[in-house]
């Protein structure tokens, strides 16, 4: 195994998606990782200079849609899953702006 | 020797654009819906959904990027920003990173007699978030997703200004353009416009810029320019002491005039962008490009040259009719119909003004039409009614829209131009008032103007004062 994930690598990696591991996930987190890492490496083994950076598999351009409006209310659908809420409103924990 | 310090300050300017739907989906963008009634799967990110572009996000971002002297991309897309928050339901934002739609412009400024041209990086594309309110009862946090997919134009200056002076100015142009294709209507206080504000200090004369930070939460030109000068303060303060300023985001407190450290700036690389692969790629064509070039309206720059060419009318009436598209629009309409542009202007420049300012109002909210302005010219130009009855029936045009040559005719407010009636009127004056007419005629020319209100007056404030004074003065010099 070439690459190596820090300590510090996978606690910014878990505060970033909002995770928190135990000693043993993360190691095993890591592992993953390092195994991703290698195999992502193969790619280097080949020589893309010149060859464009592909975003999209299809070569499909402007899907527009025009601007009309849609009046009907969503609010029961949208909330239907919701695990708390308040009136209309989502509920979730105090978070500061 | 005390060092002295300079301001650096780049914009990140986000505009609601004024779209019927989302960008993605749609859902009506209106304002003030009760919560949540405006989604659907797509702008609350519900898997499986599929968004789709509303053409008219790329036109309005198209305006704005060739108003403002920008290189539109031809080949441009979406990317995803990758963040964790209650009020962003999809756990990415729909943003344009790598290819945004316009870059490389610029807009012109001036402060006091001194232009400057402040030049634009770029401008994208985005989706906004949702809106988030602190439930003071439970101590927890409720979320409406009604403004989750409207669409955004954000625009990022460079650090071209120095001063909250150019910041207001930069922004005030902005605001004039953007305002004018119609694209927005960039209120600061309602959340349509909203400036962040990067500010970092460096010792005059320096090259190198220092640490900089951002501030939210910035809604009128006032709150900008005292945050401004309180960052400015507090970075000085760090350096004074020998402390570092640290990169972050802070939220500026208006009231305590203080800002407070919100986060510590995440990089662009923590937010782990990737190439959006759910909306396809926008190919712009030139015939797309000259189709918005063309559909360009007359901006107020251009607006104002040429009222100062047309119009004989004064440079700072030009400058109020133009800081407002749709008063600009009513000057032009009525003019055209009565050819008077002084006389529209005046109405314009005082009694509208006057009333506005009565009712609490923006110039947007002008609701009587060019034609009954014109008509109301028309009638004091022909002198079918006088100065005050005009005043007043004017502030039936601005309250009602009310036509006022039949308001004119149903009150009765015509001029009298019964010769006979106004000399009956003079002859009955001439007698009452002795004493006047005798000062009058002894040289005291003051005692006139008692004369002729004493006659309008009699006339029930019918008669054209102008005509009252002549026949006056030709009765008494008999």
């Amino acid at each position: 195994m070439a690459n190596k994930i820090s300590d510090e690598t996978i606690e910014y990696v878990g505060i970033l998606a909002k995770l928190r591991l135990s000693g043993e996930e993360k190691e095993n987190a890591k592992a993953d990782m390092e195994k991703m890492l290698d195999y992502i490496d193969t790619l280097n083994e080949l020589d893309t200079d010149g060859v464009v950076p592909m975003s999209h598999v299809f070569p499909v351009n402007n899907v527009f849609r025009e601007d009309v409006a849609d009046q009907k209310d969503g609010s029961r659908e949208t909330l239907a899953n919701a695990p708390l809420k308040k009136d209309m409103y989502f509920k979730v924990p105090k978070t500061i702006g | 020797m005390i060092k002295q310090y300079e301001t650096v300050i780049g914009l990140e300017v986000h505009v609601e654009l004024a779209t019927k739907t989302k960008i993605f989906c749609s859902c009506s963008t209106e304002f003030g819906g009760a919560p949540n009634t405006h989604t659907c799967p797509v702008c609350t990110g519900m898997p499986g959904s599929l968004p789709v572009l509303n053409r008219k996000v790329v036109e309005y971002a198209m305006a704005i990027g060739l108003a403002t002297n920008c290189d539109i991309t031809r080949v441009c897309r979406f990317d995803r920003k990758n963040y964790f928050y209650p009020d962003n339901p999809q756990n990415y934002q729909i943003s344009q990173l790598y290819l945004p739609i316009a870059s490389n412009g610029y807009v012109e400024i001036e402060v006091g007699d001194t232009k400057k041209k402040i030049r634009i990086h770029e401008m994208h594309m985005e989706e906004d978030a949702g809106k988030l309110i602190h439930d003071e009862w439970d101590d927890t946090s409720l979320v409406d997703y009604n403004r989750s997919g409207v669409p955004l134009v954000e625009i990022v200056s460079e650090p071209d200004m120095s001063s909250a002076d150019e910041v207001i100015a930069y922004l005030e142009k902005l605001r004039m353009i953007i305002q004018y294709l119609g694209a927005s209507d960039c209120k600061l206080q309602e959340g349509s416009m909203r400036a962040d504000v990067n500010l970092s200090v460096r010792e005059a004369g320096t090259e190198k810029f220092g640490t900089r930070t951002e501030m939210k939460n910035l809604n009128s030109f006032k709150a900008i320019a005292r945050a401004i000068q309180g960052e400015r303060e507090r970075q000085i303060e760090l350096l004074e002491e020998g402390k570092a300023v640290i990169q972050e985001t802070r939220r500026w407190d208006d009231n305590k005039e203080y800002s407070y450290a919100m986060r510590s700036k995440e990089d662009a690389k923590d937010y782990r962008y990737f190439p959006e692969p759910d909306l396809a790629p926008i190919v712009i064509s030139d015939e797309w490009v000259q189709q918005i070039r063309k559909k360009q309206p007359e901006l107020r720059t251009e607006k104002l040259k040429r009222y100062q060419k047309e119009f004989d009318i004064p440079n700072y009436d030009a400058e109020i009719i133009t800081g407002s598209r749709h008063m600009a629009e009513i000057f032009e309409a009525a003019t055209a119909i009565c050819g008077k542009p002084k006389k529209v202007s005046n109405w314009l420049m005082v009694e509208t003004l006057r009333l506005l300012k009565d009712h609490n109002m923006e110039p947007e909210e002008i609701s009587f039409s060019p034609e009954n302005l014109a008509k109301l010219v028309e009638l004091t130009e022909s002198r079918a009614i006088n100065g005050s009855v005009a005043r007043e029936v004017f502030e039936k045009i601005f309250s009602e829209n009310v036509d006022p040559e039949s308001y004119v005719e149903e009150h009765g407010l015509k001029t009298v131009n019964d010769e006979g009636a106004l000399e009956e009127a003079l002859k009955k004056v001439i007698a009452d008032n002795v004493q006047a007419v005798e000062d009058y005629r002894g040289g005291k020319e003051k005692a006139l103007g008692a004369l002729v209100g004493q006659t309008m007056k009699a006339m029930k404030g019918k008669a054209d004062p102008g005509l009252v004074n002549q026949k006056l003065k030709e009765m008494l010099a008999v």
